[in-house]
């Protein structure tokens, strides 16, 4: 079972600048047709600064952690094990290529299922811009899949 | 009431079927490099037949339906429950529909019930948004969208 002690731990911040071709790469990876998420010039004769964060890249930068693996280490959970079972976002101002954007992640709870078949673990992540200003709140919970169930 | 009422349907987007180049392209560009969703001998190590798409992917997909229906500003929450995972070859259908409207003084707050389902219309994700429609409305997006 993983150790419920870790309820409330904050994982190491970081820090990554949104850049803007990885968002037009990934415009292309989701099949984005929209030139607004890929095409300066139609973001820009849209109102923005430069090209937008789609609405669930924040999870992707999220993963650009100097140790992505934080925190199943932490835990000690085996990547073959993990599912992803809920993502949430609450935005509060809208992202674009050349901010930075801060990353606060914390375990929010460790529970079990299933009499520890599925234990699963919630972590959220504040994310603040350049000047400090909220941009959203991620929560992200992960299923750990335990074959034998109960105390593996 | 900004044009929108109850059970209002959004423009639906079908995609798919989702390749093997689906997976690898999402996976460089998101950051995941989770290798059961690229690694069919890391994914069979793992007790699966194949790999399968990244829920982020699909929820990626979903997120579309959003941004084509009103600008990004105006999503206030997004968030999905990952139903069972998409096997390479899957189409998927990804809906949306208005569940809630809530009047806030001149705007208001409109809930959505969304979902991706597959081509045997087995759920993938459900899911859930909330959007804040400006008091002049749906009809205006195409000048904040940069889209007809």
């Amino acid at each position: 079972m993983i150790d419920t002690s870790y309820i409330g731990t904050s994982l190491p911040s970081f820090e990554v600048m949104v850049e803007r071709g990885r968002l037009a790469l990934f415009a292309k990876a989701i099949g984005q047709d929209d030139p607004l998420y890929s095409d300066l010039a139609t973001a820009r004769g849209a109102g923005h600064p430069d090209l937008p964060v789609p609405p669930t890249f924040l999870f992707c930068l999220e993963m650009d952690a100097p140790d992505p693996a934080a925190l199943r280490k932490l835990l000690s959970i085996d990547i073959a094990r993990v599912l992803h079972g809920e993502q949430h976002f609450r935005y509060h101002r809208q992202a674009h290529a050349g901010d930075r954007l801060r990353f606060e992640p914390v375990i929010a709870d460790i529970h079990a299922k299933k009499g520890g078949a599925l234990e699963f673990v919630v972590r959220d992540t504040r994310v603040t811009n350049q000047h400090g200003q909220a941009v959203a709140d991620l929560r992200c919970v992960t299923v750990v899949r335990n074959p034998q169930g109960g105390d593996s | 009431m900004n044009g929108m009422a109850i059970d209002d349907v959004l423009p639906e987007l079908s995609v798919g079927p989702v390749s093997r180049l689906d997976l690898a392209l999402y996976c460089g560009a998101s950051g995941d490099h989770n290798p059961i969703h690229v690694d069919i001998d890391f994914a069979r190590a793992a007790g699966m037949e194949d790999v399968f798409a990244h829920g982020m992917l699909s929820m990626a997909y979903l997120g579309r339906v959003l941004t084509n229906w009103v600008p990004q500003s105006w999503i206030e929450t997004y968030s999905v429950r990952f139903s069972s995972i998409t096997p390479v070859g899957a189409r998927l259908r990804c809906v949306g529909r208005v569940s809630a409207i809530e009047q806030l003084g001149e705007s208001c707050r409109v809930t959505l019930a969304l979902s991706v389902r597959d081509q045997g219309e087995a759920l993938k994700i459900k899911g859930e948004a909330t959007v804040r429609v400006p008091a002049d409305g749906i009809t205006n997006r195409g000048n904040n969208n940069g889209k007809a």
